[in-house]
Protein backbone atom coordinates (compact mmCIF):
# COMPACT_ATOMS: atom_id res chain seq x y z
CA UNK A 1 0.00 0.00 0.00
CA UNK A 2 2.53 2.50 1.27
CA UNK A 3 4.88 2.03 -1.72
CA UNK A 4 2.38 2.25 -4.22
CA UNK A 5 1.78 6.03 -3.73
CA UNK A 6 5.72 6.73 -4.27
CA UNK A 7 5.65 4.25 -7.35
CA UNK A 8 2.76 6.59 -8.68
CA UNK A 9 4.57 9.60 -8.09
CA UNK A 10 8.02 8.77 -10.18
CA UNK A 11 5.71 7.54 -13.21
CA UNK A 12 3.95 10.98 -12.48
CA UNK A 13 7.06 13.03 -12.10
CA UNK A 14 8.53 10.74 -15.16
CA UNK A 15 5.50 11.88 -17.46
CA UNK A 16 5.83 15.54 -16.09
CA UNK A 17 9.28 15.36 -17.98
CA UNK A 18 7.79 14.41 -21.07
CA UNK A 19 5.27 17.15 -21.17
CA UNK A 20 7.88 19.85 -20.61
CA UNK A 21 9.31 18.74 -23.84
CA UNK A 22 5.75 19.09 -25.69
CA UNK A 23 3.76 22.00 -23.74
CA UNK A 24 3.50 25.75 -24.91
CA UNK A 25 5.21 28.35 -23.61
CA UNK A 26 2.93 31.21 -23.11
CA UNK A 27 5.27 34.44 -23.16
CA UNK A 28 3.27 37.74 -22.69
CA UNK A 29 5.50 40.70 -23.09
CA UNK A 30 3.65 44.42 -23.22
CA UNK A 31 0.45 42.69 -24.29
CA UNK A 32 1.34 40.49 -26.85
CA UNK A 33 1.71 36.53 -26.43
CA UNK A 34 3.90 34.43 -27.98
CA UNK A 35 4.24 30.95 -27.84
CA UNK A 36 7.18 28.34 -29.02
CA UNK A 37 7.98 24.93 -27.79
CA UNK A 38 9.95 24.49 -24.92
CA UNK A 39 12.29 21.75 -23.90
CA UNK A 40 12.28 20.95 -19.88
CA UNK A 41 15.63 22.61 -19.94
CA UNK A 42 14.59 25.95 -21.22
CA UNK A 43 11.36 25.69 -18.15
CA UNK A 44 13.25 24.94 -15.19
CA UNK A 45 15.59 27.87 -15.42
CA UNK A 46 13.03 30.73 -16.25
CA UNK A 47 14.03 33.22 -14.34
CA UNK A 48 12.02 35.15 -11.52
CA UNK A 49 9.37 33.62 -9.46
CA UNK A 50 6.89 31.44 -10.67
CA UNK A 51 3.69 30.57 -8.72
CA UNK A 52 0.96 27.67 -9.80
CA UNK A 53 -2.72 27.07 -11.09
CA UNK A 54 -4.97 24.13 -10.25
CA UNK A 55 -8.65 24.31 -10.93
CA UNK A 56 -12.03 22.34 -10.69
CA UNK A 57 -11.12 19.63 -8.73
CA UNK A 58 -14.90 18.90 -8.01
CA UNK A 59 -14.14 16.68 -4.68
CA UNK A 60 -16.91 14.50 -4.43
CA UNK A 61 -17.58 13.93 -8.26
CA UNK A 62 -18.02 10.15 -8.94
CA UNK A 63 -19.48 9.62 -12.47
CA UNK A 64 -18.10 7.42 -15.10
CA UNK A 65 -15.93 10.26 -16.59
CA UNK A 66 -13.81 9.87 -13.73
CA UNK A 67 -14.52 7.83 -10.59
CA UNK A 68 -11.47 8.82 -9.24
CA UNK A 69 -10.94 12.76 -8.95
CA UNK A 70 -9.00 12.11 -5.29
CA UNK A 71 -6.59 10.49 -7.19
CA UNK A 72 -6.19 13.04 -10.38
CA UNK A 73 -6.23 15.85 -8.02
CA UNK A 74 -3.45 14.29 -6.10
CA UNK A 75 -1.40 13.72 -8.95
CA UNK A 76 -1.68 17.16 -10.19
CA UNK A 77 -0.51 18.50 -7.21
CA UNK A 78 2.24 15.82 -6.47
CA UNK A 79 3.80 17.49 -10.41
CA UNK A 80 3.82 20.26 -9.26
CA UNK A 81 5.77 19.79 -5.97
CA UNK A 82 8.30 17.36 -6.78
CA UNK A 83 9.65 19.74 -9.95
CA UNK A 84 12.90 20.89 -9.18
CA UNK A 85 11.97 24.59 -8.61
CA UNK A 86 9.04 24.85 -6.69
CA UNK A 87 6.21 27.39 -7.12
CA UNK A 88 6.31 30.30 -4.88
CA UNK A 89 2.45 29.34 -4.09
CA UNK A 90 -0.51 27.88 -5.34
CA UNK A 91 -3.96 29.55 -6.75
CA UNK A 92 -6.91 27.07 -6.65
CA UNK A 93 -9.87 28.85 -8.93
CA UNK A 94 -12.57 27.31 -7.44
CA UNK A 95 -14.86 24.11 -7.60
CA UNK A 96 -12.36 22.78 -4.90
CA UNK A 97 -15.67 20.74 -4.35
CA UNK A 98 -18.68 19.34 -6.24
CA UNK A 99 -21.55 19.67 -3.55
CA UNK A 100 -19.93 21.78 -1.15
CA UNK A 101 -20.19 19.49 1.43
CA UNK A 102 -17.54 19.49 4.51
CA UNK A 103 -15.86 15.92 3.91
CA UNK A 104 -15.59 17.08 -0.03
CA UNK A 105 -13.57 20.64 1.68
CA UNK A 106 -11.32 18.53 4.28
CA UNK A 107 -10.03 16.06 1.32
CA UNK A 108 -9.46 19.44 -0.31
CA UNK A 109 -7.83 21.15 2.53
CA UNK A 110 -5.62 17.89 3.52
CA UNK A 111 -4.29 17.62 0.08
CA UNK A 112 -3.43 21.16 -0.15
CA UNK A 113 -1.82 21.01 2.82
CA UNK A 114 0.33 18.29 1.47
CA UNK A 115 1.95 20.89 -0.64
CA UNK A 116 3.30 22.68 2.11
CA UNK A 117 2.89 25.14 -0.32
CA UNK A 118 0.96 28.63 0.59
CA UNK A 119 -2.45 28.01 -0.99
CA UNK A 120 -4.69 31.04 -2.31
CA UNK A 121 -8.21 29.97 -3.21
CA UNK A 122 -11.53 31.71 -5.00
CA UNK A 123 -15.44 29.98 -4.75
CA UNK A 124 -16.62 28.30 -7.99
CA UNK A 125 -19.89 27.65 -7.99
CA UNK A 126 -20.00 24.05 -6.83
CA UNK A 127 -18.44 25.35 -3.28
CA UNK A 128 -21.08 28.06 -2.25
CA UNK A 129 -24.09 25.78 -2.97
CA UNK A 130 -25.27 26.32 1.27
CA UNK A 131 -27.27 29.51 1.64
CA UNK A 132 -24.62 30.60 3.78
CA UNK A 133 -21.64 29.55 1.80
CA UNK A 134 -20.17 28.81 5.54
CA UNK A 135 -18.41 25.54 4.56
CA UNK A 136 -16.32 27.79 1.89
CA UNK A 137 -15.55 30.90 4.08
CA UNK A 138 -14.88 29.03 7.29
CA UNK A 139 -11.96 27.88 5.40
CA UNK A 140 -11.26 29.97 2.64
CA UNK A 141 -12.66 33.47 3.96
CA UNK A 142 -10.33 34.74 6.79
CA UNK A 143 -9.10 38.02 5.74
CA UNK A 144 -11.12 38.59 3.09
CA UNK A 145 -14.09 40.90 2.21
CA UNK A 146 -17.76 40.25 1.16
CA UNK A 147 -18.00 36.74 -0.47
CA UNK A 148 -14.58 36.15 -0.11
CA UNK A 149 -12.73 38.70 -2.38
CA UNK A 150 -8.97 39.82 -1.66
CA UNK A 151 -5.86 40.88 -3.05
CA UNK A 152 -1.78 40.94 -2.11
CA UNK A 153 1.30 41.72 -3.09
CA UNK A 154 3.96 39.01 -3.74
CA UNK A 155 7.19 39.48 -5.68
CA UNK A 156 6.20 42.86 -7.13
CA UNK A 157 2.79 41.49 -9.10
CA UNK A 158 -0.33 42.43 -7.26
CA UNK A 159 -2.63 39.79 -7.09
CA UNK A 160 -6.62 40.09 -6.55
CA UNK A 161 -9.11 37.34 -6.10
CA UNK A 162 -12.49 38.06 -7.06
CA UNK A 163 -15.71 36.10 -6.78
CA UNK A 164 -18.45 36.02 -9.52
CA UNK A 165 -20.59 33.02 -8.57
CA UNK A 166 -22.62 34.44 -5.65
CA UNK A 167 -26.37 35.59 -6.72
CA UNK A 168 -26.29 34.97 -10.27
CA UNK A 169 -29.32 36.19 -12.15
CA UNK A 170 -31.02 36.74 -15.48
CA UNK A 171 -27.84 37.84 -17.12
CA UNK A 172 -27.14 33.96 -17.95
CA UNK A 173 -23.64 34.74 -16.68
CA UNK A 174 -20.98 34.87 -13.73
CA UNK A 175 -21.66 38.18 -11.76
CA UNK A 176 -19.29 40.37 -9.57
CA UNK A 177 -21.83 42.87 -8.22
CA UNK A 178 -21.34 46.63 -7.44
CA UNK A 179 -20.00 45.75 -4.07
CA UNK A 180 -17.16 44.10 -5.30
CA UNK A 181 -16.45 46.24 -8.04
CA UNK A 182 -16.30 49.34 -5.93
CA UNK A 183 -13.92 47.96 -3.75
CA UNK A 184 -11.71 46.68 -6.76
CA UNK A 185 -11.65 50.07 -7.92
CA UNK A 186 -10.51 51.70 -4.95
CA UNK A 187 -8.00 48.62 -4.12
CA UNK A 188 -5.83 49.15 -7.41
CA UNK A 189 -5.96 53.02 -6.98
CA UNK A 190 -3.44 54.02 -5.63
CA UNK A 191 -0.78 51.56 -7.37
CA UNK A 192 1.68 52.40 -10.14
CA UNK A 193 0.76 52.17 -13.68
CA UNK A 194 4.16 49.72 -13.82
CA UNK A 195 2.70 47.46 -11.16
CA UNK A 196 1.99 44.05 -13.24
CA UNK A 197 -1.33 42.50 -11.99
CA UNK A 198 -2.84 39.17 -11.78
CA UNK A 199 -6.64 38.23 -11.50
CA UNK A 200 -8.31 35.23 -10.28
CA UNK A 201 -11.66 34.16 -10.79
CA UNK A 202 -13.65 30.98 -11.64
CA UNK A 203 -15.94 31.85 -14.14
CA UNK A 204 -14.23 33.45 -17.20
CA UNK A 205 -14.22 37.45 -16.78
CA UNK A 206 -14.40 37.86 -20.54
CA UNK A 207 -17.35 36.35 -22.49
CA UNK A 208 -15.87 33.27 -23.40
CA UNK A 209 -18.65 31.73 -24.43
CA UNK A 210 -22.30 33.21 -24.08
CA UNK A 211 -24.54 30.15 -24.99
CA UNK A 212 -23.20 28.10 -22.41
CA UNK A 213 -22.66 31.29 -19.44
CA UNK A 214 -19.09 31.27 -19.47
CA UNK A 215 -18.47 34.81 -19.18
CA UNK A 216 -19.03 37.35 -16.53
CA UNK A 217 -21.89 39.95 -16.86
CA UNK A 218 -20.30 43.01 -15.30
CA UNK A 219 -16.30 41.38 -16.47
CA UNK A 220 -16.23 44.29 -18.76
CA UNK A 221 -16.60 47.00 -16.22
CA UNK A 222 -14.03 45.61 -13.78
CA UNK A 223 -11.79 45.71 -16.33
CA UNK A 224 -12.26 49.27 -16.93
CA UNK A 225 -10.21 49.72 -13.64
CA UNK A 226 -7.26 48.19 -14.87
CA UNK A 227 -6.53 49.88 -18.48
CA UNK A 228 -3.82 51.98 -17.50
CA UNK A 229 -1.94 48.96 -16.32
CA UNK A 230 1.07 47.67 -18.54
CA UNK A 231 0.67 44.08 -17.82
CA UNK A 232 -2.88 42.39 -16.90
CA UNK A 233 -3.20 38.60 -16.30
CA UNK A 234 -6.44 36.87 -15.87
CA UNK A 235 -6.57 33.32 -14.67
CA UNK A 236 -9.91 31.51 -14.63
CA UNK A 237 -11.41 28.03 -14.77
CA UNK A 238 -14.68 26.78 -14.82
CA UNK A 239 -14.77 25.90 -18.10
CA UNK A 240 -11.91 22.67 -17.79
CA UNK A 241 -10.36 23.52 -20.70
CA UNK A 242 -7.31 25.82 -22.08
CA UNK A 243 -8.83 29.00 -23.76
CA UNK A 244 -6.67 32.20 -24.08
CA UNK A 245 -7.08 35.57 -25.80
CA UNK A 246 -5.36 39.04 -25.95
CA UNK A 247 -7.27 42.36 -25.38
CA UNK A 248 -4.51 45.43 -25.44
CA UNK A 249 -2.43 44.50 -22.12
CA UNK A 250 -4.52 42.17 -20.87
CA UNK A 251 -4.07 38.52 -20.98
CA UNK A 252 -7.04 35.77 -20.33
CA UNK A 253 -6.09 32.57 -19.77
CA UNK A 254 -8.19 29.57 -18.78
CA UNK A 255 -6.75 26.31 -16.81
CA UNK A 256 -7.87 22.60 -17.43
CA UNK A 257 -9.70 20.54 -14.46
CA UNK A 258 -8.05 18.14 -12.52
CA UNK A 259 -11.16 16.09 -12.34
CA UNK A 260 -13.10 15.80 -16.08
CA UNK A 261 -13.00 17.84 -19.66
CA UNK A 262 -15.73 19.38 -20.84
CA UNK A 263 -17.02 20.03 -24.34
CA UNK A 264 -15.70 22.68 -26.70
CA UNK A 265 -18.12 25.47 -27.85
CA UNK A 266 -19.88 25.37 -31.01
CA UNK A 267 -18.62 21.22 -31.06
CA UNK A 268 -20.18 19.56 -28.36
CA UNK A 269 -23.77 19.46 -27.30
CA UNK A 270 -23.67 21.40 -23.91
CA UNK A 271 -21.25 21.88 -21.15
CA UNK A 272 -21.25 18.84 -19.26
CA UNK A 273 -18.58 16.53 -18.57
CA UNK A 274 -17.58 15.18 -22.15
CA UNK A 275 -16.87 11.64 -21.83
CA UNK A 276 -13.31 10.42 -23.10
CA UNK A 277 -11.50 7.34 -23.71
CA UNK A 278 -10.11 6.33 -20.18
CA UNK A 279 -6.79 5.73 -21.33
CA UNK A 280 -6.35 9.21 -22.89
CA UNK A 281 -8.41 11.34 -20.52
CA UNK A 282 -5.49 12.71 -18.30
CA UNK A 283 -4.34 14.18 -21.45
CA UNK A 284 -7.30 16.29 -20.57
CA UNK A 285 -6.53 17.58 -17.05
CA UNK A 286 -3.90 19.13 -16.15
CA UNK A 287 -2.49 22.28 -14.37
CA UNK A 288 -0.89 25.63 -15.27
CA UNK A 289 2.20 27.17 -14.10
CA UNK A 290 3.05 30.75 -14.60
CA UNK A 291 6.53 32.94 -14.35
CA UNK A 292 7.08 35.80 -14.03
CA UNK A 293 10.38 36.75 -16.28
CA UNK A 294 12.48 39.53 -14.15
CA UNK A 295 13.65 41.32 -17.42
CA UNK A 296 10.53 43.58 -18.22
CA UNK A 297 7.24 42.38 -17.72
CA UNK A 298 6.09 39.81 -19.12
CA UNK A 299 4.44 36.36 -17.51
CA UNK A 300 4.67 32.89 -18.90
CA UNK A 301 2.28 30.51 -18.37
CA UNK A 302 2.61 26.94 -19.00
CA UNK A 303 0.03 24.51 -18.78
CA UNK A 304 0.62 20.74 -18.50
CA UNK A 305 -1.89 17.99 -18.98
CA UNK A 306 -1.56 15.57 -16.32
CA UNK A 307 -0.57 13.06 -19.38
CA UNK A 308 0.15 13.12 -22.82
CA UNK B 1 -78.72 -11.08 30.20
CA UNK B 2 -75.71 -12.87 30.33
CA UNK B 3 -76.30 -13.74 26.52
CA UNK B 4 -76.69 -10.10 25.15
CA UNK B 5 -74.12 -9.22 27.71
CA UNK B 6 -72.14 -11.64 25.81
CA UNK B 7 -72.79 -10.38 22.35
CA UNK B 8 -72.32 -6.76 22.97
CA UNK B 9 -68.97 -8.28 24.32
CA UNK B 10 -68.01 -9.88 21.46
CA UNK B 11 -69.60 -6.67 18.94
CA UNK B 12 -67.71 -4.48 20.68
CA UNK B 13 -63.35 -5.60 18.72
CA UNK B 14 -65.87 -5.85 15.87
CA UNK B 15 -67.18 -2.56 15.97
CA UNK B 16 -63.50 -1.24 16.93
CA UNK B 17 -62.19 -2.95 13.84
CA UNK B 18 -64.45 -1.45 11.91
CA UNK B 19 -63.95 2.07 12.95
CA UNK B 20 -60.36 1.61 12.29
CA UNK B 21 -61.44 0.22 8.77
CA UNK B 22 -63.05 3.49 8.44
CA UNK B 23 -60.50 5.77 9.87
CA UNK B 24 -57.70 3.62 6.97
CA UNK B 25 -59.95 4.32 4.23
CA UNK B 26 -60.68 8.20 5.31
CA UNK B 27 -56.71 8.45 5.53
CA UNK B 28 -56.40 6.31 2.01
CA UNK B 29 -58.68 9.04 0.56
CA UNK B 30 -57.11 11.83 2.21
CA UNK B 31 -54.05 10.31 0.25
CA UNK B 32 -55.26 9.19 -2.61
CA UNK B 33 -57.05 13.31 -3.21
CA UNK B 34 -53.34 14.21 -2.76
CA UNK B 35 -52.04 11.47 -4.76
CA UNK B 36 -54.41 12.92 -7.90
CA UNK B 37 -53.70 16.54 -7.57
CA UNK B 38 -52.11 17.46 -10.97
CA UNK B 39 -48.54 17.34 -12.14
CA UNK B 40 -46.57 18.00 -14.75
CA UNK B 41 -42.76 17.27 -15.31
CA UNK B 42 -39.51 19.50 -16.20
CA UNK B 43 -36.53 17.45 -17.49
CA UNK B 44 -33.17 18.39 -16.68
CA UNK B 45 -31.09 16.91 -19.96
CA UNK B 46 -27.82 18.70 -21.01
CA UNK B 47 -28.00 21.99 -19.05
CA UNK B 48 -31.78 22.81 -20.72
CA UNK B 49 -35.24 22.46 -19.09
CA UNK B 50 -37.17 20.66 -21.09
CA UNK B 51 -40.07 21.75 -21.48
CA UNK B 52 -38.58 25.56 -21.35
CA UNK B 53 -42.08 26.60 -20.86
CA UNK B 54 -44.73 25.15 -19.31
CA UNK B 55 -48.54 26.42 -18.83
CA UNK B 56 -50.57 24.51 -15.77
CA UNK B 57 -53.31 25.00 -14.01
CA UNK B 58 -53.48 26.98 -10.30
CA UNK B 59 -52.90 24.04 -7.63
CA UNK B 60 -50.46 21.76 -10.24
CA UNK B 61 -47.49 20.23 -8.56
CA UNK B 62 -44.38 20.83 -11.01
CA UNK B 63 -41.39 18.29 -10.64
CA UNK B 64 -38.05 18.95 -11.80
CA UNK B 65 -35.89 15.62 -12.55
CA UNK B 66 -32.42 16.15 -13.08
CA UNK B 67 -30.40 13.75 -15.78
CA UNK B 68 -27.41 15.91 -15.62
CA UNK B 69 -23.99 14.08 -14.42
CA UNK B 70 -23.58 17.83 -13.02
CA UNK B 71 -26.31 19.28 -10.09
CA UNK B 72 -29.04 21.99 -10.88
CA UNK B 73 -31.43 24.35 -9.01
CA UNK B 74 -33.93 26.01 -9.32
CA UNK B 75 -34.37 29.65 -8.63
CA UNK B 76 -37.33 31.88 -9.44
CA UNK B 77 -36.41 35.57 -10.58
CA UNK B 78 -38.03 37.61 -8.49
CA UNK B 79 -40.28 35.48 -5.90
CA UNK B 80 -38.62 33.32 -3.35
CA UNK B 81 -39.04 29.97 -4.52
CA UNK B 82 -35.48 28.57 -4.63
CA UNK B 83 -34.67 24.57 -4.36
CA UNK B 84 -31.94 23.04 -2.77
CA UNK B 85 -29.12 21.37 -4.93
CA UNK B 86 -30.56 18.90 -7.27
CA UNK B 87 -27.85 16.28 -7.55
CA UNK B 88 -28.21 13.93 -10.56
CA UNK B 89 -31.12 11.50 -11.17
CA UNK B 90 -32.51 13.65 -7.96
CA UNK B 91 -35.60 15.80 -8.13
CA UNK B 92 -37.59 19.29 -6.75
CA UNK B 93 -40.96 19.35 -6.55
CA UNK B 94 -42.96 22.85 -5.74
CA UNK B 95 -46.85 23.35 -5.92
CA UNK B 96 -47.82 26.56 -8.01
CA UNK B 97 -51.00 27.43 -6.11
CA UNK B 98 -50.80 31.06 -6.66
CA UNK B 99 -51.50 32.31 -10.47
CA UNK B 100 -48.86 34.36 -12.89
CA UNK B 101 -45.82 33.94 -15.11
CA UNK B 102 -42.26 32.44 -12.68
CA UNK B 103 -39.29 32.84 -14.96
CA UNK B 104 -36.46 30.73 -13.14
CA UNK B 105 -32.77 29.92 -13.89
CA UNK B 106 -30.40 27.61 -12.50
CA UNK B 107 -28.81 29.11 -9.57
CA UNK B 108 -25.33 27.08 -10.32
CA UNK B 109 -25.55 27.87 -14.55
CA UNK B 110 -27.84 30.81 -14.78
CA UNK B 111 -27.84 30.90 -19.16
CA UNK B 112 -30.20 27.55 -18.54
CA UNK B 113 -33.61 29.47 -18.21
CA UNK B 114 -37.03 28.22 -17.88
CA UNK B 115 -40.72 29.25 -17.30
CA UNK B 116 -43.91 28.39 -15.59
CA UNK B 117 -47.36 30.13 -16.32
CA UNK B 118 -49.55 29.17 -13.93
CA UNK B 119 -53.64 29.88 -15.06
CA UNK B 120 -56.99 29.78 -13.11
Amino acid sequence: MTDQPDNHDRRGFLRCMTWAGATMLWSVAGGIPRSHLIGSAEAATTPGFTFAQVSDSHLGFNKPVNTAVTGTFQQALNALTMQTEKPSFLIHTGDITHLSKPEEFDTGAQLLKATRLPIYTVPGEHDVLEEDRKSYLHRYGKGTKGDGWYSFNAHGVHFIGLVNVINLQGTGLGSLGGAQLEWLEKDVKGLSASTPIVIFAHVPLWIAYQDWGWGTADGAQALTYLKRFGSVTVLNGHIHQVMQKVEGHVAFHTARSTAFPQGTPGVAKGPGPMPVPAAELKTYLGVARVSLVSTGTPLAIVDTPLAG
Amino acid sequence: MTASKNSGLRARPGVLRLMFAGLLLMALGVLTVRAEGPKADVKIDNFTFAPNALTIRKGTEVIWTNNDDIPHTIVAIGSSLRSKTIDTDRTFSYLFDKTGTFNYICGLHPHMKGKIVVTE
